[in-house]
């Protein structure tokens, strides 16, 4: 579905990403672990067009993408939910949803996602009319995958949700973000420093050291490698 | 009695001038952190661009509240052109640089539009058609012109649909989201382009209207009337707190007001000293402005 090929990008200055390789196939959860500063925003960034690729190419179900703008690219169904979750403080909750389908014409399909979300998060149900900016940060994360949603994504990349959540919320956000792979066939990118978690639910996973992919296996056997276990999973 | 209500009206019709025009400067200010000092030159191309096809239309016969609105409608039309094509030559292409260079070339596009119009109309004042005559239920009325009740009116309708148009349409929902982090936006597939083209050509338009009744109760323009007119409505915004639309309306009115008691009962010598001594006194004490939000730089 995603296919990533030889992607070099620079951010600020640096070279963040270097030769970057990855693929992804429908249906499926992919995690992409790594330390702080290892490059794994810029990746998501440089796929979704924000920080272009200086070389390399970017495949969306067939198509080029290396080259478009970030509304071109999300309007193929590729959807980031961004790091520090960027919900808009000055709109409320029902609002900021509304910008998720901001693309979409279909009045009644949106409201019916809109129920949809409010079951999946009985929390921003009741907060619906409230600022986005007075919700917690357990909230806003909820609001920011389901600001995600409401464009009916078809590959959703997820940069770091479980940043700064209590353990109880991380684990309803990684519950969440398995049922909507399983729920609505969403593939899904996840981008984690919390590499047990993301493993524990990932098909798949990529890790990442200074710019460039350093392993690359199935989740359940990066689980068992000793390299992964001592760097990341803290054993 | 009298007297204070004339000032009042005085004020207020004033104030709602500044209030047109500092809606565009706060709505571009909102969305790119640009102050765009060659908005006041939008007014007064606005107020040309109607001078010329009111007297054109009026050859051909037409009069009255026709030849206002149409003569309005097009100044308009032409005036968010000037602001759209401004942005796409002066400020589009700036976009990534330091915050210095972009406002730096709005004061060259000040300059360049005021000497357009000074060589390709005329350096002197011309008088401009009363367009609004006076309403037969006006006349008793001594404290307050019928062209000052018609910009009074027309500058609430345009504010409460301006604010209705941000709150209600995908488009304003836009113009809001992009004004709070631009990024986020692209992300979810807003063409910030198109919002920041929008916000030119609505702030633009509101300007012309602003031109286009001020110069008929005025009766008379000259290429200058955009300079002194921006200057102020800069500071309506600054004063209501830049960024913020209730904040443009409500700063055009307290400047519009200060200006008027102190001309009535101090001086009009020192109409600009209170305008502007109004605006070091905010500044002192509400740095933000009246309506302005004071914001924590996040490290």
């Amino acid at each position: 579905m995603l296919k990533v090929k030889n992607l070099h990008s620079y951010y600020g200055g640096i070279h963040a990403l270097k030769s970057v390789s990855l693929e992804l196939s429908q249906g499926e959860i992919v995690t992409l672990i790594g330390a702080n500063g290892a490059g794994k925003s810029t990746t998501l960034m440089s796929i979704c067009g924000i920080v272009p690729p200086r070389y390399g190419e970017i495949f969306f179900m067939g198509q080029p993408i290396h080259h478009m703008s970030p509304d071109k690219i999300f309007a193929l169904g590729i959807v980031q939910v961004p790091e520090g979750r960027r919900i808009f403080a000055d709109l409320t909750v029902t609002e900021n949803l509304d910008m998720g389908a901001y693309l979409r014409n279909d009045k009644a399909g949106i409201r019916k996602d809109m129920e949809y979300i409010f079951n999946l998060f009985p929390r921003l149900a009741e907060r619906r009319r409230q600022l986005g900016g007075t919700l917690s940060g357990g909230e806003q994360q909820m609001l920011a995958i389901s600001r995600g949603l409401m464009s009916r994504p078809k590959l959703l990349l997820l940069d770091e949700p479980s940043l700064g959540l209590a353990p109880v919320l991380v684990q309803l956000i990684f519950e969440t973000i398995q049922k909507i792979n399983q729920e609505n066939k969403t593939t899904i990118f996840l981008v984690e420093q919390n590499a047990n978690m993301s493993l524990r639910i990932a098909h798949r996973g990529y890790v990442m050291e200074s710019g460039v992919i350093a392993l690359e296996d199935t989740a359940a056997n990066l689980l068992k490698s000793e390299k992964v276990k001592a760097a990341y999973l803290g054993l | 009695m009298d007297y204070f209500l004339e000032l009042f009206f005085g004020g207020l019709t004033r104030g709602s001038i500044y209030a047109l025009i500092a809606l565009g400067y706060t709505m571009v200010y909102g969305i790119i952190q640009l102050i765009n000092f060659a908005h006041g030159e939008i007014y007064m191309i606005g107020a040309f661009t109607a001078l010329v096809v009111a007297s054109a239309l009026s050859l051909l016969g037409m009069n009255g509240l026709s030849l206002l609105m149409l003569s309005g409608v097009i100044a308009m039309i032409y005036s968010a052109a000037y602001g759209f094509t401004m942005e796409k030559i002066a400020y589009k292409p700036l976009r990534d640089a330091q915050r210095l260079s972009p406002l730096i070339s709005a004061i060259g596009m000040s300059i360049f539009l005021q000497n357009y119009v000074l060589l390709a109309q005329t350096s002197d004042f011309v008088s401009f058609p009363a367009l609004i005559e006076e309403f037969p239920f006006m006349e008793s009325v001594t404290i307050m012109r019928s062209s000052e009740l018609v910009i009074v009116v027309t500058t609430a309708v345009a504010t409460t649909l301006l604010t209705l148009f941000i709150k209600f349409t995908r488009m304003g929902k836009a113009m809001r989201a992009v004004a709070q982090d631009k990024t986020m936006a692209m992300l979810l597939g807003v063409n910030v382009n198109r919002v920041i083209s929008a916000t030119f050509i609505i702030g633009s338009a509101l300007a012309a209207v602003g031109g286009v009744l001020i110069s008929s109760h005025i009766g008379q323009i000259n290429f200058y009337i955009g300079f002194i007119a921006g200057i102020k409505a800069f500071t309506a915004a600054v004063l209501g707190g830049i960024g913020s639309i209730p904040g443009a309306v409500i700063g055009g009115l307290v400047l519009g007001w200060t200006e008027s008691f102190a001309t009535g009962y101090v001086s009009s010598d020192y109409e600009d000293v209170f305008a502007f001594g109004l605006l070091v006194f905010i500044l002192i004490f509400r740095p933000a402005g009246i309506l302005g939000k004071t914001t924590s730089e996040k490290v």
